[in-house]
């Protein structure tokens, strides 16, 4: 069912479905987007996936969130678990399966097949089976229906025959039923499911992968196959977390964000001025920077002009909240007195502590809670350890863009190790600046036995931004921008600049009419 | 159902075959489950009833089951595949699936087993 226009001038996303292939709506965070509605209406689909993959959870979240959200009531077929143990599995989720079998939103039919008890003798077929899943589906008009997982039949009957093709006609029945059915099975060794499960289930084909990386495992989704309909076959990260499973897609595939005209300000009159106005509402700054150069000052500067309507959400992955308000309240910055105003709210966890996965929807989850106008995580660096390049980038994009969605103004800084060449720095940061739009490097540099820092602007999308490189000074009156000093030498800084401004002062002259001291390009 | 055996549908059937009490330890008591009078249903009736005659004499009952009129038992009694023989007694449970056409399959399969003595 290809159509061409369609395939040609793809639609923007949404979680509408499109006409022709009528959908199920799972409720599966994340998931209904990236099936641009849902599962296949009528028909079964198929979820596989290794042992402890989270099958079961997103099989039983469609049936559960199916009768609470959606109105359609669900009946589970359970194989290996029985009905009380299934309950208590899922209710860590909040999903109340007797309570809702109580309203008969749900039924459970535990099917229990020993080997060891039953013999065979001749011919049979499986209407006993169908008579059950009837009786189930009809006592409460159930529109959903799991099972999970049918696999277990292979081993408990010895007719291999029998039973294919009694699966032939199961999965032709279940269509004739018009029931949205979610089927699930275990992963084969060269094919999707252990007895080829999916030579019988053609709509749709969902796959779950547990993997793990450096001892950090991460759970990810890709829809195999989905008849008739648009999409998307990379494999997405998901967690099973408190609510059940989020789905994380790339939250956009084309570049949809509006762009605010609106400024907001660094935090620092100077740096604004070297911005043309400051940062844009909804873009991301990038700040870096070797070691001990800054990065975490200019940060909380943005964070510390949360007032009004905007809220700053910090994420602090090498200092406690406490350090960090120690640290920057002796450079002027009274962080404390946000936090207790709850306009800032500073979350330190350890980088290493998690997969980039759980960090993404941590992050996800507490934007959602305390909804900020902007977000710092500080910095970025520390995730390197966490995936290789390509994991990290992917990351990083899906961020961003969430942000930029959600009109978040976003801060990150990136550390480099203090040997890293110009060039070095540069190939750090490939990964993300093309997805950055103002680009705030700092340096720190030795002259005359001082080390001094300088901030420079190396690239802002569409503002007009200053091209100098300016000495940066942190002091407890707080960051302060001041123009490089030049003399017949190069730059000076520090106390030669101090030396040089006294002289030029002595002299009548002063910054202003200092020779590099252009103003800022039109 | 859709099912091409879906020719009859008789009301409940309870054949009881049974004479003469006797004590638990000897007296099996079976259930055969189906889905409808089929042609698959009656051989295994027959098949059954042949079996238990030969090795039980009068020293059984077997209650039929017709799961299309009493489809909540098939929960209740783990009913899968059908027909289904299901020997209640004595104990412990034991299942048979299938036409029983193999009378010596259904002998160890039930273990059916003549009185001490009798033979």
């Amino acid at each position: 069912m290809s159509d061409p226009v369609r395939e040609s001038f793809p639609v923007t996303r949404s979680a509408k479905a499109p006409a022709g292939v009528a959908k199920a709506l799972t409720g599966i965070s994340g998931l209904d987007e990236l099936t641009s509605g849902g599962l296949p209406r009528g028909r079964p689909t198929l979820v596989c996936g290794g042992a402890g993959c989270g099958k079961t959870v997103l099989g039983l979240e469609f049936l559960v969130r199916g009768a609470t959200q959606y109105g359609e009531p669900g009946a589970i077929f359970t194989f290996e678990e029985r009905g009380d143990e299934l309950a208590a599995n899922v209710a860590s989720f909040g999903f109340d399966l007797p309570g809702l079998i109580e309203q008969k939103k749900l039924v459970v039919d535990h099917i229990l097949l020993d080997r060891s008890q039953v013999e065979e003798t001749g011919d049979y077929n499986l209407d006993g089976l169908f008579i059950r899943l009837a009786y189930a589906i009809d006592s409460i008009g159930a529109k959903r229906v799991l099972l999970d997982t049918l696999e277990v039949l292979f081993a408990g009957l010895a007719n291999k025959e029998i039973l294919r093709s009694e699966l032939h006609r199961l999965f032709r029945w279940l269509k004739d039923k018009g029931v949205t059915a979610v089927i699930t099975g275990e992963r084969g060794e060269s094919s999707l499911t252990r007895h080829g499960l999916e030579e019988y289930v053609s709509d749709c084909v969902i796959l779950l992968d547990l993997r793990v990386h450096d001892q950090i495992s991460t759970r990810r989704l890709r829809v195999v196959k989905y008849r008739g309909a648009r999409h998307g076959t990379d494999e997405y990260p998901f967690l099973i977390g408190d609510h059940g499973i989020s789905v994380l897609p790339l939250s956009s595939l084309q570049l949809v964000h509006e762009a605010s005209t609106e400024r907001v300000s660094s935090g620092n009159a100077e740096l604004d001025r070297m911005l043309g106005g400051g940062y844009y509402r909804g873009s991301s700054i990038l700040v870096t920077g070797v070691s001990g150069t800054g990065k975490t000052s200019v940060a909380a500067c943005l964070a510390s002009t949360c007032r009004g309507g905007e809220r700053a959400l910090y994420f602090s992955f090498e200092e406690s909240p406490a350090q960090l308000i120690r640290n920057m309240s002796s450079i002027g910055m009274d962080l404390a007195s946000l936090v207790q105003q709850k306009l800032l709210r500073i979350i330190s966890t350890r980088p290493s502590g998690f997969g980039l996965e759980t960090h993404l929807f941590t992050i996800y989850q507490a934007i959602e809670e305390f909804k900020p106008s902007m977000v710092i995580i500080d910095p970025i660096t520390d995730f390197a350890s966490l995936g290789n390049r390509n994991e990290i980038r992917a990351m990083m994009t899906r961020l961003v863009d969430h942000l930029k969605t959600k009109h978040i103004t976003a801060l990150l800084t990136s550390v480099h190790g203090a040997g890293a060449s110009a060039d070095g720095q540069l190939e750090a940061d490939a990964g993300i600046s093309s997805l950055i739009d103002t680009w705030i490097v700092l340096h720190s540099f030795e002259v005359a036995g001082e080390r001094n820092r300088a901030i420079c602007v190396r690239k802002s999308r569409g503002t007009a931004h200053s091209n100098q490189v300016r000495e940066f000074v942190m002091s407890d009156k707080g960051l302060s921008l001041i123009t490089v000093y030049r003399d017949a030498g190069g730059f000076v800084t520090g106390s030669a600049r101090e030396a040089q401004q006294r002289h030029d002062a002595a002299n009548g002259g002063g910054a202003d009419n200092n020779p590099v001291a252009r103003p800022s390009p039109p | 159902m859709k099912n091409d055996d879906q020719d009859e549908s008789r009301v409940i059937a309870l054949e009881s075959l049974s004479e003469g009490e006797t004590s638990d330890e000897d007296f099996w008591e079976l259930r055969l489950y189906v889905a409808g009078r089929t042609p698959r249903a009656e051989t295994a009736l027959a098949n059954l009833s042949r079996a238990c005659e030969l090795y039980l004499s009068g020293r059984y009952k077997i209650e039929v089951i017709d799961l299309l009129l009493n489809p909540r038992l098939a929960s209740v009694d783990q009913i899968v595949a059908l027909p289904t023989v299901v020997r209640r007694l004595p104990a412990p449970i034991k299942k048979l699936i299938g036409d029983l056409s193999v009378l010596d399959r259904v002998a160890v399969g039930l273990e059916l087993r003549a009185r001490e003595g009798s033979s």
